[in-house]
Protein backbone atom coordinates (compact mmCIF):
# COMPACT_ATOMS: atom_id res chain seq x y z
CA UNK A 1 0.00 0.00 0.00
CA UNK A 2 2.79 1.79 0.96
CA UNK A 3 4.70 1.35 -2.37
CA UNK A 4 1.15 2.03 -4.25
CA UNK A 5 0.71 5.44 -2.66
CA UNK A 6 4.51 6.35 -3.64
CA UNK A 7 3.33 5.49 -7.19
CA UNK A 8 0.74 8.19 -6.93
CA UNK A 9 2.50 10.96 -5.43
CA UNK A 10 5.21 10.65 -8.46
CA UNK A 11 2.71 9.92 -10.68
CA UNK A 12 0.69 13.24 -9.69
CA UNK A 13 3.98 15.56 -9.89
CA UNK A 14 4.70 13.90 -13.00
CA UNK A 15 1.33 14.94 -14.77
CA UNK A 16 1.10 17.97 -13.05
CA UNK A 17 5.01 19.31 -14.54
CA UNK A 18 3.37 17.82 -17.61
CA UNK A 19 0.45 19.78 -17.92
CA UNK A 20 1.94 22.53 -16.98
CA UNK A 21 4.09 22.77 -20.19
CA UNK A 22 0.81 23.23 -21.90
CA UNK A 23 -0.95 26.23 -20.02
CA UNK A 24 -2.73 27.31 -23.28
CA UNK A 25 -4.18 23.91 -24.27
CA UNK A 26 -5.35 23.55 -20.76
CA UNK A 27 -7.20 27.28 -20.31
CA UNK A 28 -8.88 26.25 -23.92
CA UNK A 29 -9.89 23.14 -22.34
CA UNK A 30 -11.15 24.56 -19.56
CA UNK A 31 -13.08 27.61 -21.56
CA UNK A 32 -14.71 24.28 -23.29
CA UNK A 33 -15.64 22.90 -19.86
CA UNK A 34 -17.27 25.64 -18.35
CA UNK A 35 -19.30 26.61 -21.54
CA UNK A 36 -20.99 23.56 -22.19
CA UNK A 37 -23.06 23.96 -18.65
CA UNK A 38 -23.17 27.59 -19.26
CA UNK A 39 -25.31 27.20 -22.60
CA UNK A 40 -27.28 24.25 -21.26
CA UNK A 41 -28.02 27.26 -18.03
CA UNK A 42 -29.22 29.58 -20.87
CA UNK A 43 -31.36 27.81 -22.70
CA UNK A 44 -33.09 26.52 -19.52
CA UNK A 45 -33.88 29.40 -18.41
CA UNK A 46 -35.42 31.03 -21.47
CA UNK A 47 -37.36 28.12 -21.93
CA UNK A 48 -38.43 28.49 -18.20
CA UNK A 49 -39.11 31.89 -18.74
CA UNK A 50 -41.22 31.89 -21.60
CA UNK A 51 -42.86 29.21 -20.21
CA UNK A 52 -44.68 30.84 -17.45
CA UNK A 53 -41.46 31.23 -14.85
CA UNK A 54 -41.28 27.74 -14.31
CA UNK A 55 -40.68 24.28 -16.25
CA UNK A 56 -41.28 20.96 -14.59
CA UNK A 57 -40.60 22.31 -11.50
CA UNK A 58 -37.43 24.04 -11.99
CA UNK A 59 -37.32 28.36 -12.09
CA UNK A 60 -34.96 29.93 -13.56
CA UNK A 61 -32.81 29.77 -10.47
CA UNK A 62 -33.42 26.63 -10.18
CA UNK A 63 -31.93 25.90 -13.33
CA UNK A 64 -28.93 28.62 -12.55
CA UNK A 65 -27.92 26.32 -9.08
CA UNK A 66 -28.20 22.92 -11.36
CA UNK A 67 -25.85 23.84 -14.01
CA UNK A 68 -23.33 25.30 -11.44
CA UNK A 69 -23.66 22.38 -9.44
CA UNK A 70 -23.14 20.46 -12.91
CA UNK A 71 -20.59 22.27 -14.19
CA UNK A 72 -18.39 21.31 -10.39
CA UNK A 73 -19.91 17.56 -10.57
CA UNK A 74 -18.45 16.98 -14.22
CA UNK A 75 -15.11 19.06 -13.44
CA UNK A 76 -14.76 16.14 -10.53
CA UNK A 77 -15.84 13.26 -11.90
CA UNK A 78 -15.22 13.25 -15.94
CA UNK A 79 -12.35 11.03 -18.05
CA UNK A 80 -10.47 10.96 -20.75
CA UNK A 81 -9.08 7.48 -21.35
CA UNK A 82 -12.06 6.46 -23.73
CA UNK A 83 -10.02 8.88 -26.21
CA UNK A 84 -6.67 7.79 -25.01
CA UNK A 85 -6.65 3.85 -25.16
CA UNK A 86 -7.27 4.20 -28.66
CA UNK A 87 -4.43 6.09 -28.95
CA UNK A 88 -2.52 4.14 -26.84
CA UNK A 89 -3.33 0.79 -28.89
CA UNK A 90 -2.89 1.91 -32.39
CA UNK A 91 0.75 3.22 -31.27
CA UNK A 92 1.60 0.28 -28.94
CA UNK A 93 2.89 2.41 -25.94
CA UNK A 94 0.36 0.18 -24.16
CA UNK A 95 3.63 -2.31 -23.91
CA UNK A 96 5.48 0.17 -22.04
CA UNK A 97 2.69 0.20 -19.01
CA UNK A 98 2.24 -3.93 -19.50
CA UNK A 99 5.25 -4.32 -18.58
CA UNK A 100 5.51 -2.23 -15.45
CA UNK A 101 5.02 -4.03 -12.07
CA UNK A 102 1.76 -1.78 -11.46
CA UNK A 103 -2.06 -1.88 -12.98
CA UNK A 104 -2.35 1.06 -15.01
CA UNK A 105 -5.19 2.17 -13.63
CA UNK A 106 -3.17 3.58 -11.06
CA UNK A 107 -1.58 6.49 -13.14
CA UNK A 108 -4.55 7.07 -14.82
CA UNK A 109 -6.41 7.95 -11.96
CA UNK A 110 -3.28 10.09 -10.58
CA UNK A 111 -3.41 11.49 -13.87
CA UNK A 112 -7.30 12.73 -14.14
CA UNK A 113 -6.67 13.64 -10.27
CA UNK A 114 -3.35 16.07 -11.17
CA UNK A 115 -5.16 17.40 -13.55
CA UNK A 116 -8.14 18.01 -11.43
CA UNK A 117 -6.16 19.72 -9.36
CA UNK A 118 -4.86 22.71 -11.56
CA UNK A 119 -8.16 23.34 -13.15
CA UNK A 120 -10.42 23.15 -9.77
CA UNK A 121 -9.69 26.68 -8.65
CA UNK A 122 -10.61 28.22 -11.88
CA UNK A 123 -13.80 26.04 -12.12
CA UNK A 124 -14.66 26.98 -8.58
CA UNK A 125 -14.11 30.51 -9.50
CA UNK A 126 -16.05 30.65 -12.84
CA UNK A 127 -19.04 28.80 -10.51
CA UNK A 128 -18.92 31.75 -8.57
CA UNK A 129 -18.74 34.03 -11.20
CA UNK A 130 -21.95 32.43 -12.66
CA UNK A 131 -23.77 32.51 -8.75
CA UNK A 132 -23.14 36.23 -9.06
CA UNK A 133 -24.61 36.59 -12.09
CA UNK A 134 -27.89 34.09 -12.03
CA UNK A 135 -28.68 34.06 -8.22
CA UNK A 136 -29.34 30.43 -8.00
CA UNK A 137 -31.26 29.00 -5.49
CA UNK A 138 -29.56 26.23 -3.70
CA UNK A 139 -30.99 24.43 -1.01
CA UNK A 140 -28.34 23.11 0.66
CA UNK A 141 -28.01 22.25 4.29
CA UNK A 142 -25.04 20.92 6.34
CA UNK A 143 -26.91 17.47 6.23
CA UNK A 144 -26.95 17.55 2.10
CA UNK A 145 -23.06 18.67 1.95
CA UNK A 146 -22.12 15.85 4.38
CA UNK A 147 -24.13 13.21 2.10
CA UNK A 148 -22.72 15.11 -0.91
CA UNK A 149 -19.03 14.34 0.05
CA UNK A 150 -19.21 10.54 -0.16
CA UNK A 151 -21.99 10.83 -3.30
CA UNK A 152 -19.02 12.78 -5.47
CA UNK A 153 -16.48 10.38 -4.49
CA UNK A 154 -18.02 7.81 -5.44
CA UNK A 155 -19.44 8.97 -8.89
CA UNK A 156 -16.21 9.70 -9.52
CA UNK A 157 -14.50 6.58 -8.49
CA UNK A 158 -17.78 4.65 -10.58
CA UNK A 159 -16.96 7.19 -13.89
CA UNK A 160 -13.75 6.20 -13.83
CA UNK A 161 -14.09 2.47 -13.79
CA UNK A 162 -16.81 2.11 -15.71
CA UNK A 163 -15.27 4.35 -18.58
CA UNK A 164 -11.73 2.87 -17.87
CA UNK A 165 -13.59 -0.42 -18.76
CA UNK A 166 -15.69 0.83 -22.03
CA UNK A 167 -12.26 1.88 -22.71
CA UNK A 168 -10.59 -1.54 -23.37
CA UNK A 169 -13.04 -1.81 -26.51
CA UNK A 170 -9.80 -0.08 -28.04
CA UNK A 171 -8.13 -3.76 -27.74
CA UNK A 172 -11.10 -5.27 -29.96
CA UNK A 173 -11.77 -3.17 -32.41
CA UNK A 174 -10.37 -0.48 -34.29
CA UNK A 175 -14.30 1.21 -34.31
CA UNK A 176 -13.33 2.76 -31.44
CA UNK A 177 -14.88 6.21 -32.79
CA UNK A 178 -18.03 5.36 -33.07
CA UNK A 179 -18.31 3.30 -29.45
CA UNK A 180 -17.14 6.24 -28.07
CA UNK A 181 -20.13 8.22 -29.50
CA UNK A 182 -22.90 6.43 -28.64
CA UNK A 183 -21.27 5.86 -24.63
CA UNK A 184 -21.82 9.94 -25.08
CA UNK A 185 -25.18 10.60 -26.97
CA UNK A 186 -25.99 8.46 -23.94
CA UNK A 187 -24.58 9.52 -21.36
CA UNK A 188 -25.41 13.48 -21.91
CA UNK A 189 -29.40 12.63 -22.12
CA UNK A 190 -29.44 9.73 -19.44
CA UNK A 191 -26.88 11.42 -16.98
CA UNK A 192 -28.54 14.57 -16.44
CA UNK A 193 -26.32 16.64 -18.29
CA UNK A 194 -28.52 18.04 -21.27
CA UNK A 195 -31.81 18.55 -19.07
CA UNK A 196 -32.26 17.66 -15.24
CA UNK A 197 -33.69 13.75 -15.21
CA UNK A 198 -37.16 14.57 -14.01
CA UNK A 199 -38.28 16.79 -17.14
CA UNK A 200 -37.08 13.54 -19.35
CA UNK A 201 -40.23 11.17 -20.51
CA UNK A 202 -41.36 8.62 -18.07
CA UNK A 203 -39.99 5.50 -19.34
CA UNK A 204 -36.44 7.21 -19.94
CA UNK A 205 -36.24 8.08 -16.62
CA UNK A 206 -36.71 4.51 -15.51
CA UNK A 207 -34.03 3.87 -18.45
CA UNK A 208 -31.93 5.96 -16.20
CA UNK A 209 -32.48 4.52 -13.24
CA UNK A 210 -30.76 0.91 -14.36
CA UNK A 211 -27.51 2.50 -16.02
CA UNK A 212 -24.61 4.15 -14.47
CA UNK A 213 -24.67 7.69 -15.95
CA UNK A 214 -27.15 9.24 -13.65
CA UNK A 215 -24.85 7.88 -10.51
CA UNK A 216 -22.10 9.74 -11.68
CA UNK A 217 -23.82 13.08 -12.40
CA UNK A 218 -27.26 13.86 -12.17
CA UNK A 219 -27.66 11.98 -8.40
CA UNK A 220 -24.96 14.05 -6.96
CA UNK A 221 -26.36 17.49 -8.38
CA UNK A 222 -29.81 16.79 -7.40
CA UNK A 223 -28.42 15.35 -3.72
CA UNK A 224 -26.80 19.27 -3.62
CA UNK A 225 -29.81 20.96 -4.53
CA UNK A 226 -31.84 19.73 -1.50
CA UNK A 227 -34.08 18.18 -4.29
CA UNK A 228 -33.57 14.47 -2.76
CA UNK A 229 -35.36 13.22 0.28
CA UNK A 230 -33.23 11.24 2.80
CA UNK A 231 -34.41 7.74 1.87
CA UNK A 232 -33.30 8.56 -1.72
CA UNK A 233 -30.21 9.62 -1.18
CA UNK A 234 -29.56 6.45 1.05
CA UNK A 235 -31.11 4.51 -1.94
CA UNK A 236 -28.95 6.54 -3.92
CA UNK A 237 -25.37 5.76 -2.08
CA UNK A 238 -26.34 1.80 -2.08
CA UNK A 239 -27.05 2.12 -6.15
CA UNK A 240 -23.54 3.53 -6.35
CA UNK A 241 -21.67 1.22 -4.29
CA UNK A 242 -23.26 -1.60 -6.07
CA UNK A 243 -22.25 0.06 -9.47
CA UNK A 244 -18.50 0.48 -7.93
CA UNK A 245 -18.31 -3.38 -7.15
CA UNK A 246 -20.04 -4.32 -10.22
CA UNK A 247 -17.60 -2.32 -12.28
CA UNK A 248 -14.70 -3.49 -10.32
CA UNK A 249 -15.77 -7.08 -11.46
CA UNK A 250 -16.27 -6.31 -14.83
CA UNK A 251 -13.22 -4.30 -15.09
CA UNK A 252 -11.39 -7.34 -13.57
CA UNK A 253 -12.54 -9.73 -15.77
CA UNK A 254 -12.37 -7.58 -19.10
CA UNK A 255 -8.72 -6.40 -18.28
CA UNK A 256 -7.93 -9.73 -18.34
CA UNK A 257 -9.49 -10.74 -21.77
CA UNK A 258 -8.12 -7.46 -23.47
CA UNK A 259 -4.79 -8.09 -22.66
CA UNK A 260 -4.96 -11.75 -23.67
CA UNK A 261 -5.98 -10.67 -27.05
CA UNK A 262 -3.48 -7.87 -27.36
CA UNK A 263 -0.95 -10.31 -26.20
CA UNK A 264 -2.18 -12.78 -28.70
CA UNK A 265 -2.26 -10.79 -31.66
CA UNK A 266 0.77 -8.72 -31.35
CA UNK A 267 1.43 -5.86 -29.04
CA UNK B 1 18.01 -20.43 -6.49
CA UNK B 2 18.50 -20.48 -10.17
CA UNK B 3 19.05 -24.13 -11.32
CA UNK B 4 18.82 -24.19 -14.97
CA UNK B 5 19.46 -21.96 -17.92
CA UNK B 6 18.32 -18.15 -17.13
CA UNK B 7 16.59 -18.07 -20.24
CA UNK B 8 15.19 -21.70 -21.39
CA UNK B 9 13.38 -21.93 -25.48
CA UNK B 10 11.79 -24.99 -26.16
CA UNK B 11 9.87 -24.76 -29.82
CA UNK B 12 8.70 -21.83 -29.36
CA UNK B 13 6.28 -20.44 -31.94
CA UNK B 14 4.26 -17.63 -32.93
CA UNK B 15 1.75 -17.78 -35.51
CA UNK B 16 -0.19 -14.55 -36.52
CA UNK B 17 -3.75 -14.92 -38.14
CA UNK B 18 -4.10 -11.65 -40.51
CA UNK B 19 -7.01 -11.27 -43.00
CA UNK B 20 -5.37 -11.13 -46.44
CA UNK B 21 -7.14 -9.21 -49.54
CA UNK B 22 -5.34 -8.18 -52.78
CA UNK B 23 -5.87 -4.43 -53.28
CA UNK B 24 -8.72 -2.94 -55.67
CA UNK B 25 -12.39 -2.13 -55.02
CA UNK B 26 -13.51 -5.78 -56.62
CA UNK B 27 -11.35 -7.52 -53.37
CA UNK B 28 -12.61 -5.09 -51.02
CA UNK B 29 -16.34 -5.96 -51.69
CA UNK B 30 -15.17 -9.55 -51.41
CA UNK B 31 -13.52 -9.18 -47.73
CA UNK B 32 -16.88 -8.14 -46.71
CA UNK B 33 -18.46 -11.14 -47.21
CA UNK B 34 -15.72 -13.56 -47.29
CA UNK B 35 -12.84 -12.32 -45.32
CA UNK B 36 -9.59 -14.72 -46.43
CA UNK B 37 -7.41 -15.48 -43.49
CA UNK B 38 -3.98 -16.20 -43.69
CA UNK B 39 -1.32 -17.66 -40.77
CA UNK B 40 1.73 -16.08 -40.70
CA UNK B 41 4.42 -18.17 -38.86
CA UNK B 42 6.75 -15.39 -37.31
CA UNK B 43 8.54 -17.34 -34.93
CA UNK B 44 8.44 -21.34 -35.97
CA UNK B 45 9.56 -23.28 -33.63
CA UNK B 46 12.94 -21.86 -31.96
CA UNK B 47 14.80 -23.47 -29.34
CA UNK B 48 17.89 -22.20 -27.18
CA UNK B 49 19.08 -21.44 -23.88
CA UNK B 50 20.16 -18.51 -22.15
CA UNK B 51 23.33 -18.72 -18.83
CA UNK B 52 23.05 -16.05 -16.48
CA UNK B 53 25.20 -13.16 -17.41
CA UNK B 54 25.97 -13.98 -20.88
CA UNK B 55 25.55 -11.27 -24.06
CA UNK B 56 24.09 -12.95 -26.66
CA UNK B 57 23.72 -10.98 -29.99
CA UNK B 58 20.30 -11.89 -31.65
CA UNK B 59 20.67 -11.71 -35.29
CA UNK B 60 18.29 -11.81 -38.59
CA UNK B 61 17.06 -9.73 -41.31
CA UNK B 62 13.62 -7.30 -40.63
CA UNK B 63 11.16 -9.80 -40.41
CA UNK B 64 12.46 -12.59 -39.09
CA UNK B 65 11.30 -12.81 -36.09
CA UNK B 66 13.71 -11.30 -33.31
CA UNK B 67 11.42 -8.23 -31.91
CA UNK B 68 8.46 -10.92 -32.02
CA UNK B 69 10.88 -13.01 -29.95
CA UNK B 70 11.92 -10.61 -27.31
CA UNK B 71 8.34 -9.76 -26.80
CA UNK B 72 7.10 -13.17 -25.83
CA UNK B 73 10.43 -13.64 -23.79
CA UNK B 74 9.75 -10.30 -22.05
CA UNK B 75 5.95 -11.43 -21.54
CA UNK B 76 4.00 -8.82 -23.86
CA UNK B 77 3.17 -11.79 -26.52
CA UNK B 78 1.61 -14.87 -25.72
CA UNK B 79 3.57 -17.70 -27.52
CA UNK B 80 1.48 -20.36 -29.71
CA UNK B 81 3.36 -22.94 -28.81
CA UNK B 82 6.54 -24.19 -27.71
CA UNK B 83 8.37 -23.80 -23.93
CA UNK B 84 9.55 -20.19 -22.09
CA UNK B 85 10.90 -19.77 -19.22
CA UNK B 86 12.69 -16.86 -18.23
CA UNK B 87 13.97 -17.14 -14.21
CA UNK B 88 12.08 -19.73 -13.70
CA UNK B 89 8.47 -17.62 -14.51
CA UNK B 90 6.23 -17.93 -17.63
CA UNK B 91 6.79 -14.53 -19.09
CA UNK B 92 3.20 -14.13 -20.29
CA UNK B 93 1.83 -14.36 -16.82
CA UNK B 94 3.27 -10.93 -16.51
CA UNK B 95 4.19 -11.70 -12.11
CA UNK B 96 5.20 -8.41 -10.55
CA UNK B 97 8.19 -10.60 -9.56
CA UNK B 98 9.10 -10.98 -12.80
CA UNK B 99 8.76 -7.92 -14.27
CA UNK B 100 10.67 -6.16 -11.68
CA UNK B 101 13.61 -8.31 -12.94
CA UNK B 102 13.62 -7.64 -16.50
CA UNK B 103 13.38 -4.93 -18.82
CA UNK B 104 12.97 -4.28 -22.75
CA UNK B 105 14.40 -1.43 -24.91
CA UNK B 106 13.10 -0.80 -27.96
CA UNK B 107 12.70 1.97 -30.53
CA UNK B 108 9.17 1.89 -29.53
CA UNK B 109 8.67 1.27 -26.26
CA UNK B 110 9.23 4.92 -24.79
CA UNK B 111 9.32 5.30 -21.23
CA UNK B 112 10.04 9.07 -20.78
CA UNK B 113 7.55 11.31 -20.46
CA UNK B 114 7.86 13.83 -23.64
CA UNK B 115 7.34 16.85 -21.91
CA UNK B 116 9.41 16.98 -18.84
CA UNK B 117 12.49 16.53 -17.45
CA UNK B 118 14.11 12.61 -17.60
CA UNK B 119 14.79 12.98 -14.02
CA UNK B 120 11.15 13.50 -13.54
CA UNK B 121 10.46 10.46 -15.12
CA UNK B 122 12.98 8.30 -13.55
CA UNK B 123 11.33 9.20 -10.21
CA UNK B 124 8.14 8.32 -11.26
CA UNK B 125 9.95 4.67 -12.20
CA UNK B 126 12.04 4.56 -8.50
CA UNK B 127 7.97 4.37 -7.40
CA UNK B 128 6.93 1.85 -9.72
CA UNK B 129 9.69 -0.61 -9.18
CA UNK B 130 9.74 0.36 -5.33
CA UNK B 131 13.09 1.12 -5.60
CA UNK B 132 14.52 2.01 -2.05
CA UNK B 133 15.83 5.40 -2.07
CA UNK B 134 19.55 4.59 -0.62
CA UNK B 135 19.60 2.02 -3.79
CA UNK B 136 17.94 4.54 -6.13
CA UNK B 137 20.48 7.07 -5.61
CA UNK B 138 23.66 4.46 -6.31
CA UNK B 139 22.20 3.09 -9.44
CA UNK B 140 21.27 6.75 -10.78
CA UNK B 141 24.88 7.83 -9.92
CA UNK B 142 26.35 4.93 -11.65
CA UNK B 143 24.27 5.77 -14.51
CA UNK B 144 24.93 9.33 -14.76
CA UNK B 145 28.29 8.42 -14.66
CA UNK B 146 28.31 5.88 -16.99
CA UNK B 147 26.46 7.28 -20.10
CA UNK B 148 27.46 10.53 -18.57
CA UNK B 149 23.82 12.04 -18.51
CA UNK B 150 24.22 14.88 -15.80
CA UNK B 151 23.85 17.83 -17.87
CA UNK B 152 20.27 16.05 -19.63
CA UNK B 153 18.41 15.03 -16.95
CA UNK B 154 17.19 18.68 -15.63
CA UNK B 155 16.14 19.28 -19.58
CA UNK B 156 12.70 18.35 -21.13
CA UNK B 157 12.63 15.24 -23.15
CA UNK B 158 11.49 16.80 -26.46
CA UNK B 159 14.69 19.26 -26.63
CA UNK B 160 16.98 16.10 -26.19
CA UNK B 161 18.54 14.70 -29.14
CA UNK B 162 17.91 11.37 -30.50
CA UNK B 163 21.35 9.76 -29.17
CA UNK B 164 20.40 11.45 -25.81
CA UNK B 165 17.42 10.45 -25.68
CA UNK B 166 18.05 7.00 -26.36
CA UNK B 167 20.74 7.60 -23.29
CA UNK B 168 17.77 8.11 -21.01
CA UNK B 169 15.68 5.37 -22.40
CA UNK B 170 18.21 2.62 -21.48
CA UNK B 171 19.09 4.54 -18.29
CA UNK B 172 15.66 4.73 -17.24
CA UNK B 173 14.63 0.70 -18.29
CA UNK B 174 17.74 -0.25 -16.40
CA UNK B 175 17.09 2.03 -12.45
CA UNK B 176 15.77 -1.25 -11.01
CA UNK B 177 18.54 -2.83 -11.87
CA UNK B 178 17.30 -5.92 -14.15
CA UNK B 179 18.96 -9.39 -14.09
CA UNK B 180 17.61 -9.82 -17.33
CA UNK B 181 17.69 -7.24 -20.24
CA UNK B 182 16.31 -7.26 -23.83
CA UNK B 183 17.75 -4.84 -26.24
CA UNK B 184 15.94 -4.02 -29.75
CA UNK B 185 18.23 -1.89 -31.70
CA UNK B 186 19.77 -0.51 -28.90
CA UNK B 187 21.69 2.08 -30.91
CA UNK B 188 19.90 2.20 -34.31
CA UNK B 189 20.09 5.73 -35.81
CA UNK B 190 22.75 6.88 -33.69
CA UNK B 191 26.33 8.42 -34.60
CA UNK B 192 29.58 6.41 -34.44
CA UNK B 193 30.44 7.95 -30.64
CA UNK B 194 27.34 7.45 -29.29
CA UNK B 195 27.07 3.60 -30.34
CA UNK B 196 30.35 3.06 -28.88
CA UNK B 197 29.47 4.41 -25.92
CA UNK B 198 26.34 2.79 -25.59
CA UNK B 199 28.46 -0.80 -26.66
CA UNK B 200 30.87 -0.06 -23.56
CA UNK B 201 27.97 0.85 -20.98
CA UNK B 202 26.48 -2.89 -21.95
CA UNK B 203 29.31 -4.12 -21.22
CA UNK B 204 29.77 -2.78 -18.14
CA UNK B 205 26.61 -3.30 -16.76
CA UNK B 206 26.70 -7.09 -17.83
CA UNK B 207 29.81 -7.00 -15.99
CA UNK B 208 28.95 -4.94 -12.82
CA UNK B 209 25.36 -6.77 -12.37
CA UNK B 210 25.84 -10.38 -14.20
CA UNK B 211 22.91 -9.18 -16.31
CA UNK B 212 21.86 -11.50 -19.05
CA UNK B 213 21.33 -9.34 -21.95
CA UNK B 214 20.12 -10.37 -25.35
CA UNK B 215 20.16 -7.70 -28.09
CA UNK B 216 19.36 -7.58 -31.94
CA UNK B 217 21.38 -5.01 -33.89
CA UNK B 218 22.10 -4.06 -37.40
CA UNK B 219 24.98 -2.85 -36.97
CA UNK B 220 27.44 -5.85 -36.94
CA UNK B 221 30.04 -3.69 -34.78
CA UNK B 222 27.19 -3.82 -32.03
CA UNK B 223 27.83 -8.01 -32.34
CA UNK B 224 31.24 -7.86 -32.90
CA UNK B 225 32.17 -5.58 -29.38
CA UNK B 226 29.60 -7.36 -27.56
CA UNK B 227 28.93 -10.88 -27.58
CA UNK B 228 31.01 -13.90 -28.41
CA UNK B 229 27.82 -15.76 -28.79
CA UNK B 230 25.19 -15.11 -31.72
CA UNK B 231 21.86 -16.53 -32.59
CA UNK B 232 20.71 -16.07 -36.11
CA UNK B 233 17.16 -17.06 -37.65
CA UNK B 234 15.20 -16.16 -40.62
CA UNK B 235 11.56 -16.46 -41.66
CA UNK B 236 11.36 -17.39 -37.85
CA UNK B 237 13.68 -20.43 -37.87
CA UNK B 238 17.11 -20.60 -36.12
CA UNK B 239 20.04 -20.78 -38.67
CA UNK B 240 22.44 -20.74 -36.17
CA UNK B 241 23.50 -20.60 -33.06
CA UNK B 242 26.99 -20.43 -31.68
CA UNK B 243 30.32 -18.56 -31.45
CA UNK B 244 30.50 -15.99 -33.41
CA UNK B 245 33.90 -17.24 -34.78
CA UNK B 246 32.56 -20.56 -35.26
CA UNK B 247 29.79 -18.71 -37.28
CA UNK B 248 32.42 -16.58 -39.34
CA UNK B 249 34.66 -19.94 -39.93
CA UNK B 250 31.00 -21.97 -41.47
CA UNK B 251 30.23 -19.04 -43.48
CA UNK B 252 32.75 -18.01 -44.77
CA UNK B 253 34.83 -20.09 -48.00
CA UNK B 254 37.05 -17.10 -48.30
CA UNK B 255 39.55 -15.02 -46.72
CA UNK B 256 40.95 -11.34 -47.96
CA UNK B 257 44.42 -11.02 -48.96
CA UNK B 258 45.38 -7.60 -48.54
CA UNK B 259 48.77 -7.21 -50.57
CA UNK B 260 51.06 -3.68 -50.89
CA UNK B 261 52.87 -3.58 -53.80
CA UNK B 262 54.81 -1.01 -55.86
CA UNK B 263 51.84 -0.87 -58.77
CA UNK B 264 49.02 -2.38 -60.30
CA UNK B 265 50.77 -3.33 -63.19
CA UNK B 266 50.96 -7.05 -62.54
CA UNK B 267 48.06 -9.82 -63.42
CA UNK B 268 46.87 -10.89 -60.36
CA UNK B 269 43.74 -12.56 -61.29
CA UNK B 270 46.06 -15.84 -61.81
CA UNK B 271 45.99 -15.56 -57.66
CA UNK B 272 42.48 -15.42 -56.94
CA UNK B 273 39.32 -12.70 -57.29
CA UNK B 274 40.78 -8.67 -57.67
CA UNK B 275 38.07 -7.34 -55.86
CA UNK B 276 40.04 -3.99 -56.12
CA UNK B 277 43.70 -2.23 -57.15
CA UNK B 278 44.69 1.08 -56.35
CA UNK B 279 47.74 2.84 -55.99
CA UNK B 280 49.47 -0.96 -55.67
CA UNK B 281 47.39 -1.71 -52.86
CA UNK B 282 45.18 -4.96 -53.92
CA UNK B 283 42.45 -7.01 -52.59
CA UNK B 284 42.14 -10.00 -53.20
CA UNK B 285 39.50 -12.79 -52.61
CA UNK B 286 40.78 -16.48 -52.26
CA UNK B 287 39.22 -19.82 -51.32
CA UNK B 288 39.81 -20.15 -47.61
CA UNK B 289 41.73 -24.09 -48.45
CA UNK B 290 43.83 -21.34 -51.08
CA UNK B 291 44.90 -19.25 -48.60
CA UNK B 292 48.64 -20.42 -47.64
CA UNK B 293 49.58 -21.16 -50.96
CA UNK B 294 48.50 -18.09 -52.64
CA UNK B 295 50.08 -16.13 -50.06
CA UNK B 296 53.25 -17.48 -50.18
CA UNK B 297 53.25 -17.58 -54.29
CA UNK B 298 52.61 -13.85 -53.79
CA UNK B 299 55.38 -13.56 -51.67
CA UNK B 300 57.69 -14.84 -53.95
CA UNK B 301 56.67 -13.81 -57.17
CA UNK B 302 55.73 -10.34 -56.37
CA UNK B 303 57.86 -7.38 -54.58
CA UNK B 304 55.46 -7.02 -51.77
CA UNK B 305 55.68 -4.24 -48.68
CA UNK B 306 53.24 -5.51 -47.05
CA UNK B 307 50.57 -8.31 -46.60
CA UNK B 308 47.76 -9.23 -44.50
CA UNK B 309 44.97 -12.15 -44.47
CA UNK B 310 41.59 -11.75 -43.43
CA UNK B 311 38.18 -13.10 -42.69
CA UNK B 312 35.59 -11.22 -44.66
CA UNK B 313 33.86 -8.60 -42.92
CA UNK B 314 31.01 -9.50 -40.50
CA UNK B 315 28.37 -7.88 -42.57
CA UNK B 316 29.31 -10.11 -46.03
CA UNK B 317 28.78 -12.97 -43.36
CA UNK B 318 26.07 -12.51 -41.94
CA UNK B 319 24.90 -12.13 -45.74
CA UNK B 320 26.14 -14.89 -46.89
CA UNK B 321 24.24 -17.05 -44.07
CA UNK B 322 20.80 -15.30 -45.19
CA UNK B 323 21.48 -16.47 -48.42
CA UNK B 324 22.09 -19.82 -47.73
CA UNK B 325 19.29 -20.32 -45.02
CA UNK B 326 20.14 -23.84 -44.97
CA UNK B 327 22.94 -25.04 -42.39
Amino acid sequence: MKGLSDVYLQQLKTSLAAMLQYRASLVIWLIGNILEPLIYLVVWSTVSRSSGGSVGGFAEKDFAAYYIALLLVNQVTYTWVMYEFDYRVRQGTFSSALLHPVHPIHSDIADNISSKVVSFPFVLAAAAALSAIFHPAFRTTAVTVAFFIPALALAFLVRFLVEWTAALAAFWTTRVNAINQIYFISALFLSGQIAPLSLLPPPLRVVAMFLPFRWTIGFPIELILGRLTRAQILTGLAVQVVWLLAALALLRILWRASVRKYSAVGA
Amino acid sequence: METGPTIRVRDLKKIFVVSRREAGIREALASLVHRRMEEIPAVDGISFDLAAGEIVGFLGPNGAGKTTTLKMLSGLLYPTSGELSVLSHVPWKREKSFLRQITLVMGQRNQLVWDIPAADSFELNRAIYHIPSADYRQILEELTGLLELGPLLSKPVRNLSLGERMKCEIAVALLHRPSVVFLDEPTIGLDVTMQRRIRSFITEYNRRYGATVLLTSHYMADVEALCKRVIVIHHGKLLFDGELAALVHRFTAHKTIAVQLRDCDADLSVYGEVISCEDGRATLRVPKSETARVTERLLVDLPVIDLTVEDPPIEEVIERVFAQEAV
